[in-house]
């Protein structure tokens, strides 16, 4: 029997003409979706001027000069920094203490754990956005209003649903021997959270440390509130700055563009499956 | 032996322990500070009339009124839902039925298929307002690259200021919304089908079922789970659009308000507009919004849940 052919059609050839259809068709899309990306970095290579007479194909003379000058003049650099110091702290917070809330809901039995399971799930429906005019004003009266630090903080309340679900649920897997015969053994209760459950569920959380990365790297709404000064700016923002600025010199605007996708392709050729992953189990959730 | 002392402690008909309220609390705080406090305060906001940052006094459903009697809130509201439920519909067409249609052919045991797959998933991955601001730059009806390949092709009839008219302009950003977020839905729907047995499928071909009857009759009801979910996220994910559009019309849902959206216009409300009462206005809005979300989405999986009951 053929593995799972959906065209039993009469005649190998209708089959096989209708294979060769759906591959073109495929193929076609997969160059919709690649080669923006393709006319971005190649355009970033080149000259404004190269860009409007040959735009379609790889640059004739390739120079760094869009991305020097968007690094400094563009303060690309800045953005660069702020986008890596923001991301990973609130990562870290998320998995620290997104970890530590989802230890007891996950394994034990509590009056209200429940109602704090709940809690923290019905953060997954909440559009966190509408809250954004109270949020500024607490911000403000916090005297975080312009500091990066009041990104973290709220990148870091946002993730915790869907951390604390996630992790939650791999908690819940560990036997409880394991518990137990630390106990016996004298640890204290940080002691086997710490060296022994966390280091079991780790797929889960390099699962949940890249979904939150990719969700805060790519967040353009709360720096766009939260911030006022460019050299706080972290890229999204930075690059809707830019783009406002150096409108019509288009080699910038790539290598801007270029600079700004950079980290998420990247880290997409290593760990696509922990992405993809993480993004159904967001999904399907219940 | 130890056992049964290891879940009592202190609170023993609780079951609470000092330790359980330590691990929680780092992330009840922040959640509860900076999520829900927030989102409770707007509520409370809505109820109030705001004179800059200060409150002046109650106003009951006041603020909720004014968004629909007073110029220019009142055609804005309705200029911006037209156009989220536009882009909806045309999300759902375009996005989901053809992620649908990508998700069952790759499912099929085309060769490649996470090759394909993870091409499709790729705009997904970048941020929103790069996919925005990518695309309008391809969409310069002067140098951007689809008119130059238009008229490259002897197409050149066809090139068009795609977002400088104001009939295109929608349409426009819908697709490239739908080019952005393909990915997504297509993950979705191919672990739905990863889950179905093959063992259905064969069955029903035996009994002489075409491509298409298999699809309409074994695959379609269960997927409805995967369908379900898809439907509601799209919805609220339309509803409350602001990056791309911004990315693509400006905080003003130009060209000549033909791209704004309920988002956008509370984001103009909130922070860009002249009223001493934009915070009372917008939070009401932001309610609004809320509340319409929450009930049709409550409505369609309550509804989905009894249809998905009568499959089986």
């Amino acid at each position: 029997m053929e593995e799972k052919d959906a065209f039993p059609v009469g005649g190998r050839m209708r089959g096989r003409a209708l294979k060769i259809l759906l591959y073109a068709f495929l193929a076609s899309y997969g160059f919709v979706c690649l080669y923006p990306f393709f006319l971005m970095v190649a355009s970033s290579f080149k000259d404004t001027g190269d860009i409007f007479a040959n735009p379609f194909g790889l640059p004739t003379r390739p120079s760094l000069e869009a991305y020097r000058t968007a690094w400094d003049l563009g303060n690309f650099s800045a953005y660069f920094w702020n986008s890596v110091l923001v991301t990973v702290t609130s990562v870290a917070v998320i998995l620290l203490a997104g970890s530590m809330a989802a230890y007891p809901i996950g394994r034990y039995s509590f009056r209200g754990r429940n109602f704090l399971y709940l809690y923290f799930l019905s953060g997954l429906m909440l559009p966190i956005k509408l809250g954004i005019v109270p949020l500024f004003f607490l911000m403000t009266s916090l005297g975080l209003y312009d500091t990066r630090l009041s990104l973290v903080l709220v990148y870091a309340a946002s993730g915790m649903p869907f951390t604390v679900f996630v992790l939650a649920a791999f908690f819940r897997t560990l036997p409880k021997e394991l518990e137990e015969a630390a106990k016996i053994d004298g640890a204290g209760e940080f002691r086997i959270y710490w060296q022994i459950m966390v280091p079991l569920i780790r797929p889960a959380l390099a699962t949940v440390a890249i979904f939150n990365f990719i969700q805060f790297w790519n967040d353009f709404f709360f720096p766009l509130v939260l911030i006022q000064t460019d050299e706080l700016r972290t890229i999204p923002v930075g690059l809707s700055n830019f783009f406002g600025t150096y409108q019509n010199d288009w080699a910038l605007i790539f290598a801007g563009l270029t600079i700004a996708s950079l980290p998420l392709i990247l880290l997409f050729l290593v760990a696509s499956k922990q992405i993809i992953r993480g993004l159904t189990a967001g999904a399907t959730k219940g | 032996m130890a056992r049964g002392s290891l879940k009592r402690g202190r609170g023993a008909s609780s079951g609470w322990r000092l330790s359980y309220v330590l691990f929680m609390l780092p992330a009840f705080a922040l959640y509860t500070v900076f999520v829900v406090y927030p989102m409770l305060s707007a509520l409370r906001f809505s109820f109030y009339e705001w004179n800059g940052l200060t409150s002046v006094g109650f106003a009951g459903l006041d603020n909720f009124r004014t968004l629909f009697t007073r110029y220019p809130y009142n055609e804005d509201i309705w200029n911006a839902l037209s156009h989220n439920l536009y882009m909806f519909v045309v999300t759902m067409i375009v996005q989901n039925g053809l992620g649908l249609f990508l998700a069952v052919v790759l499912d099929r045991g085309i060769r490649g298929r996470n090759l394909f797959r993870n091409v499709f998933f790729l705009p997904h991955l970048v941020a929103v307002v790069v996919v925005g601001f990518l695309w309008s730059l391809i969409l310069n009806s002067q140098f951007g690259v689809l008119n130059r390949f238009l008229e490259a092709v002897g197409l050149g009839g066809l090139a068009h200021p795609w977002l400088g008219d104001p009939g295109t302009a929608l349409t426009t950003v819908a697709l490239v919304n739908a080019w952005s977020w393909l990915g997504f839905p297509l993950i979705i729907f191919l672990a739905n089908l990863a889950s179905i047995p093959e063992e259905y499928n064969e069955a029903a071909q035996l009994d002489g079922a075409n491509a298409w009857q298999v699809f309409r009759h074994v695959t379609l009801p269960l997927l409805a789970p995967s369908i379900t979910i898809i439907t509601v996220l799209t919805f609220i994910g339309n509803f409350n659009a602001f990056d791309l559009i911004y990315a693509m019309g400006g905080s003003n849902g130009g060209p000549g308000g033909s791209t704004d959206v309920l988002g956008l216009l509370f984001y103009r409300i909130a922070f860009a507009g002249q009223d001493p009462n934009a915070v009372g206005i917008s939070n009401a809005l932001a309610v609004l919004m809320f509340a319409v979300v929450f009930v049709v989405s409550t409505l369609y999986l309550r509804s989905r849940r009894r249809g998905e009951g009568m499959t089986y």
